[in-house]
């Protein structure tokens, strides 16, 4: 009974939320951004939440200190979140092998700073993120012109070949992995050492800010609209002139670049990578975060990323079993709602809505 | 020098690169099944292959009360008892990996259906209870009370839901598929006897060669994993081809509405078709554990890679697809780690996918259930 209600009060709460969306968007354009700011540094004082009476119980996390699961956990996981959510929820191509990218991007990072070179972390991190969309392109040339079901399991077979790959080669770090890895330069009271992990989740939410600005451009741009098309129906989108081929892979590597961006991000803040940080089951986590929050929708996205990653936190007690839970909650949650917990609003509707009141009033003057 | 290894081991390899590809084809055979009639890649049929493994074990150990690994002591004194082992393993095996397979198909997938049942929502509803009470208890017991009293009024809830009867988007489906995997992996790593350890299965079968072909011992076990599932596959192919219920198989998986009309019961032929691919994967199961003596709670996963790998290689939804992807899969791997190294063998597997599905992107023989034809 208990989960049915509070899956109820989520719905419900997020149903409300579209509607406070909507309230603000009928606001003029200074309230709007006005409570834009509020939220946004509301967010980057994230760290000292747990010092508020009430909400500060509900999310702190008990043997962990909140600022080191936000940077390691959810930050990495808002972020992948965000870059899957273009593979699978905009241009609705499955990849089950997206640790692979994140693989690709923490690994370019940790030789180029620490194996084979000595670069900064500032130059390595652009640089895996060019890796890892090549890496993307390189994987979807071949495979994106395959049905939808031949690409999970290829791409699944991708993120066994990177960490496979990454075990058994000593050019790589064999299973030993790679120590030493640059952290981000600090930059005046902002110190990227190991015992704060504030700036760290600085840095992470500037990121994440920054690809949300990005990818919310893309969305309700030509390749947005094309990505819309191919999910719906790849046929239909073909017979109207988009090049599907193109803007798969387009979706694919933009994904691959954002999980690269994550990797990264992720290998300056441990400084030290195995083989073992990459297991095929965090591809399964990802995707949990991005269909649990709802495919194609970014906050959706994001909220799937930050439950998934702070969930097992909060809830030490059965942290063992925690991807039992996943896999329970996975199963319960299509069975309630499909579409995941915000799911995308559909354009239809919307359009339908504006459209009706005009056929009502006067259907015959037009004829 | 490994060039030379593979030319002395060839027909070493051959052998149990044969053995191994049984085996991926029987699994894969659920996979090409159910995917040829709902278009759904079946995730969690790894897991049911899982199942079998520890209904083999749990046959040998606990109900026949076999002894563990012991060099030179064997159960069985005359050939017939040697047989009614193997029997009783395999009935085992099949039959828990074909019950779970149903009781996947009815809790996970037929909900998203828009036509779940009791069945389901009970199963949904003790899971659901059980999970809630892992939140707030943390004791076995207490979590197990908790999760059967609130099953009543859960299930009940279900049902309502259920009653709905929305059709969900395919994308679900797969994502549910991924869900009871993973729940149901790690239920046996956490609540199974050794957790994470590995599984010692009993010795069944004195692994005696039994005959010389091209210089290479033929050992017994492998003779039985190849004939058994080729005569398992045989039986499989004649249900689907000749029987009634074979033929609402293939109408199924040739257009569903069109089915509906002409009066086949498509949720119960779905029902069938999972519990055929359970059948087979506990077959496989049982083979499994005869060769290699061992099991683990995420044996299945690799292997259930490996296995619909195979099917896409011959052709996803072709069942002699399903035997040719198993087998040259099974091969080149054995071929392949020879050539570049153990480590490599998963990595050969993948790349050889890439490669058929690059010129041949429906597979080797490419055809559907529907069409397929012995």
């Amino acid at each position: 009974m208990s989960l049915s209600e509070s899956m109820k009060s989520v719905t419900s709460g997020a149903r409300s939320v579209s509607r406070l969306g909507e309230e603000l968007g009928k606001q003029s354009r200074s309230v709007r951004w006005s409570f834009g700011a509020i939220c946004i540094l509301a967010v980057y004082l994230l760290p000292w939440w747990p010092n508020i009476p009430v909400l500060g119980w509900i999310i702190e996390t008990p043997g962990t200190s909140f600022p080191s699961v936000l940077t390691d956990q959810v930050v990495i996981f808002v972020l992948v979140a965000l870059g899957l959510n273009v593979v699978v929820g905009l241009a609705g191509l499955l990849d089950l092998g997206y640790v692979g990218f994140y693989a690709v991007g923490a690994y370019t990072v940790a030789i180029l700073s620490s194996q084979h070179a000595n670069l900064p972390w500032l130059v390595c991190m652009p640089i895996a993120v060019l890796v890892s969309m090549l890496a993307g392109v390189i994987l979807g040339t071949p495979t994106l012109r395959l049905r939808g079901d031949y690409l999970a399991i290829v791409t699944l077979g991708f993120g066994e070949i990177i960490r496979i790959t990454a075990n058994n080669t000593h050019w790589l770090g064999d299973s030993r992995g790679i120590s030493k890895i640059a952290t981000p330069p600090s930059i005046g009271p902002l110190k990227f050492g190991v015992l704060d992990a504030k700036p760290y989740f600085f840095l992470g939410l500037t990121v994440i800010l920054i690809v949300i600005f990005l990818l919310r451009r893309l969305e309700n741009s030509r390749v947005g609209r094309s990505w819309n098309a191919i999910r719906e129906d790849e046929d239909a989108a073909e017979l109207m002139g988009v090049d599907t081929f193109k803007f798969k892979l387009w979706a694919f590597a933009i994904g691959a670049a954002i999980g690269g961006l994550a990797g990264s991000l992720y290998a300056g803040k441990v400084q030290f990578i195995n083989p073992s940080n990459f297991p095929l089951q965090l591809s399964i986590l990802f995707l949990a975060a991005v269909v649990l929050g709802g495919a194609g929708n970014m906050w959706g996205a994001i909220m799937g990323g930050a439950l998934v990653a702070w969930m097992p936190e909060r809830f030490r007690g059965f942290a063992d079993k925690r991807v039992f839970v996943f896999g329970v909650a996975l199963v319960l949650v299509m069975v309630f709602r499909p579409q995941g917990l915000i799911p995308r609003k559909i354009r239809k509707e919307r359009w339908l809505a504006s459209w009706k009141p005009a056929t009502n009033t006067a259907p015959a003057d037009k004829e | 020098m490994r060039d030379w290894l593979i030319y002395r081991t060839f027909w070493d390899l051959t052998v149990t690169g044969v053995a191994l590809g049984s085996i991926y084809a029987l699994v894969a055979l659920g996979y090409t099944l159910v995917y040829g009639v709902l278009r759904l890649i079946n995730f969690a049929h790894s897991e049911i292959f899982m199942i079998g493994t520890f209904a083999s074990l749990i046959t040998a150990t606990n109900v026949l009360g076999l002894p563990m690994l012991e060099a030179g002591k064997y159960p069985y004194r005359t050939g017939f008892q040697l047989i009614l082992i193997l029997v009783a393993c395999l009935v085992g095996s099949m039959v828990l990996s074909g019950a779970g397979a149903v009781a996947l198909e009815r809790a996970a997938y037929r909900p998203l259906r828009g036509s779940g049942d009791q069945f389901g929502a009970v199963v949904l509803a003790f899971v659901t209870a059980f999970v809630v009470g892992l939140i707030f208890f943390n004791t076995p017991k207490s979590n197990l009370l908790f999760g059967i009293i609130g099953t009543g009024p859960i299930a009940w809830m279900y049902l309502s839901l259920f009653r709905r009867g929305r059709q969900a988007p395919r994308l679900a489906f797969l994502i549910s598929a991924i869900g009871a995997s993973t729940a149901i992996t790690e239920a046996v790593a956490i609540w199974g006897p050794r957790d994470r350890e590995q599984y010692q299965t009993p010795r069944v079968l004195e692994k005696k060669t039994l005959f010389k072909l091209f210089g290479t011992d033929i050992r017994i076990d492998y003779v039985i994993v190849i004939v058994g599932a080729l005569l398992m596959m045989t039986a499989l192919l004649l249900f689907v081809n000749r029987t009634r219920l074979g033929r609402g198989v293939r109408a199924v998986a040739q257009d569903v509405e069109t089915a509906k009309i002409l009066g086949v019961n498509v949720d119960f032929v779905i029902l069938v078709t999972f519990l055929l691919g359970g059948v087979m994967a506990g077959g496989a199961a049982m083979m499994f554990t005869l060769v290699y003596d061992q099991t683990k709670f995420n044996i299945g996963f690799l292997l259930g890679v490996k296995s619909f790998t195979a099917a896409v290689l011959g052709g996803i939804g072709n069942l002699r697809g399903a035997l040719l992807g198993g087998m040259v899969l099974g091969l080149s791997e054995n071929y392949g780690s020879a050539l570049f190294g153990g480590q490599w063998k998963d990595v050969i597997a993948f790349v050889l996918l890439l490669v058929v599905l690059m010129f041949r992107p429906t597979g080797l023989l490419g055809e559907s259930l529907a069409k397929a034809r012995v």
